[in-house]
């Protein structure tokens, strides 16, 4: 085997891991704003593809275009799943909010199949095509611009969370809601933007992959099964244990694929997974 | 009158835990709410707050009946709260606290009138500022709660068990920052239940017993009532 071969999959990896990064920052968000798991966000990924390949294949946008219009719908998608759903279930025990976004996401996907059927669809043509090759190492250009834009995204949400007023207030709502909204900050509207922003980076990821990946109406399940591994390994709640986190998935996904054997690849994220739970169960960043 | 809380119940689900209280509060005057552990005086302080719903009565602040207005919005009509046990954020920087103290559009434009003066009362806040909230000592967090809450330009500053766990030297300095405070025209109405500490620093008090009031008025006629003494010590 040569080294080549072994940056090539540092590298895939490193693309990969860049966009489970930013799928589950979206997701640690979510919960340490509110303490609720979104079992639907591997679906919102999905429709957060969809709407990137719609807009394409009915308006004739490129995904590279049309990546504002997939992050707004996916927010709005996201107020609207608090409003209509996670704002009734905030008090209820912890099995009856799992219930609900479990039940959340199939619904999703049933309803995405009954109106798209569960082909297999692909963006013919995108404007981001082709690859570059350094040396002996290829690289996809749209594979390399959704590990960029989504690294982009990732700082810009950091910079917003511990920068900016309404990030400290969504910091704040985290910490102790109650105190929080004891100042006049109102914790309905802080979940609602939570969701918001939240569905905003799935919009950003999906809209981005919707360039080389097949979409299809199962396509999010495993994204969403590695975020859920990111965010237990960079620690429930902490935004830039996710980004290690996401790092670490895709480097272990494409190396172990290599250096074992590829039909084990998500054995060995699960034992990662594993790992974390047994011996440090608050994860690399985590303050619980 | 600044408040006035008029024959108030309330329930945990089924359980009632206050009955039939009132309390009254007058501009720049500081009253102790007295009673022994469980009596509900937390409860009062979060009633008036509506982190807890009162099924009777009422509660009118600054003659306006605020009875069904939420609690984020509580903290603009000039109600703050400082929570029992501190309540600090404490993955946020003491500048950072403070700031979210200054959250409705009245205090924002006084940001930087507010934050001098507080870090003028409270000096070890201003050297800490870029420190995280949780690595302060207990004293500490009070102040930086209390000063939090200051930041709202409050008219009433209300402070849930001020000196629990406190160091006699941190307690005899939020004494007197209590008294500068109610000097300056905002009223204080804070739980205790050390019923000599907070008959000294007072006006009046009022005290609980197992969520009924059982007797008010001035410090001074409190202090060695036979009622009062009862009421802690037991018959």
């Amino acid at each position: 085997m040569t080294s080549e071969i072994i940056i090539q999959a540092i590298v895939t990896g490193l693309m990969m891991g860049l966009i489970y990064a930013l799928i589950a920052a979206g997701l640690s968000l979510i919960f340490g704003l509110m303490e609720i798991v979104n079992f639907a966000h591997g679906e919102h990924l999905m429709l957060s593809m969809f709407s990137s390949f719609w807009l394409w294949s009915l308006f004739g946008l490129d995904p590279l275009f049309s990546i504002p219009i997939t992050i707004l719908l996916l927010a709005f998608c996201g107020v609207i799943t608090h409003y209509f759903l996670i704002r009734y279930i905030l008090k209820a025990k912890m099995l009856i909010q799992i219930c609900a976004t479990f039940g959340l996401s199939i619904f999703i996907r049933s309803i995405a199949q009954l109106l798209w059927t569960p082909d297999f669809r692909n963006v013919d043509k995108p404007l981001l095509e082709g690859r570059i090759e350094i040396g002996s190492v290829f690289i996809g250009q749209p594979q390399l611009y959704a590990s960029l834009v989504c690294l982009i995204a990732f700082f810009g949400l950091y910079w917003f969370v511990t920068k900016t007023e309404t990030g400290l207030a969504l910091q704040a709502t985290a910490q102790d809601r109650h105190a929080a909204e004891i100042l006049g900050i109102p914790s309905n509207k802080m979940f609602a933007i939570g969701w918001a922003i939240g569905l905003g980076c799935v919009g950003v990821a999906g809209g981005m992959m919707a360039n080389y990946f097949f979409i299809f109406t199962d396509v999010g399940i495993n994204f969403a099964l590695f975020a859920f591994v990111a965010v237990a390994l960079g620690g429930f709640g902490s935004i830039i244990g996710c980004l290690y986190a996401g790092i670490i998935i895709g480097l272990v996904e494409s190396l172990g694929g290599l250096l074992i054997d590829p039909s084990f690849k998500l054995l060995y994220v699960f034992a990662i997974y594993l790992l974390v739970v047994i011996y440090k169960p608050q994860g690399l960043f985590g303050r619980y | 009158m600044l408040l006035d809380v008029k024959n108030i119940d309330v329930l945990y689900d089924d359980f009632q835990v206050i009955w039939d209280v009132s309390i009254n509060v007058n501009k720049a005057e500081m009253v102790a709410l007295l009673g022994p552990n469980g009596s509900g005086k937390s409860t009062v302080l979060n009633t008036i707050s509506n982190l807890v719903e009162h099924k009777k009565g009422s509660i009118t602040f600054d003659n306006t009946l605020i009875s069904n207005i939420p609690t984020y919005k509580r903290t603009e009509l000039g109600i703050s709260h400082v929570l029992e046990r501190r309540r600090v954020f404490p993955h946020l920087t003491v500048k950072q606290n403070l700031l979210l103290g200054a959250w409705h559009p009245r205090a924002k434009e006084e940001l930087s009138n507010s934050l001098n003066k507080v870090y003028k009362i409270f000096p070890k806040l201003e050297t800490r500022s870029d420190q995280l909230a949780k690595t302060m000592s207990g004293g500490e967090q009070q102040m930086l709660a209390i000063a939090r809450g200051m930041m709202g330009l409050p008219k009433l500053l209300m402070v849930d068990e001020p000196f629990l766990g406190l160091s006699p030297m941190v307690m005899k300095d939020l004494i007197k920052i209590f008294k500068n405070i109610v000097e300056e025209g905002i009223s204080i109405l804070f739980v205790e239940q050390n019923v000599r500490l907070a008959l000294s620093m007072a006006d009046r008090g009022y005290v609980l017993e197992s969520g009924r009031l059982v007797i008010d008025g001035k410090s001074e006629d409190l202090i060695d009532n036979e009622k009062v003494t009862k009421v802690f010590l037991g018959n």
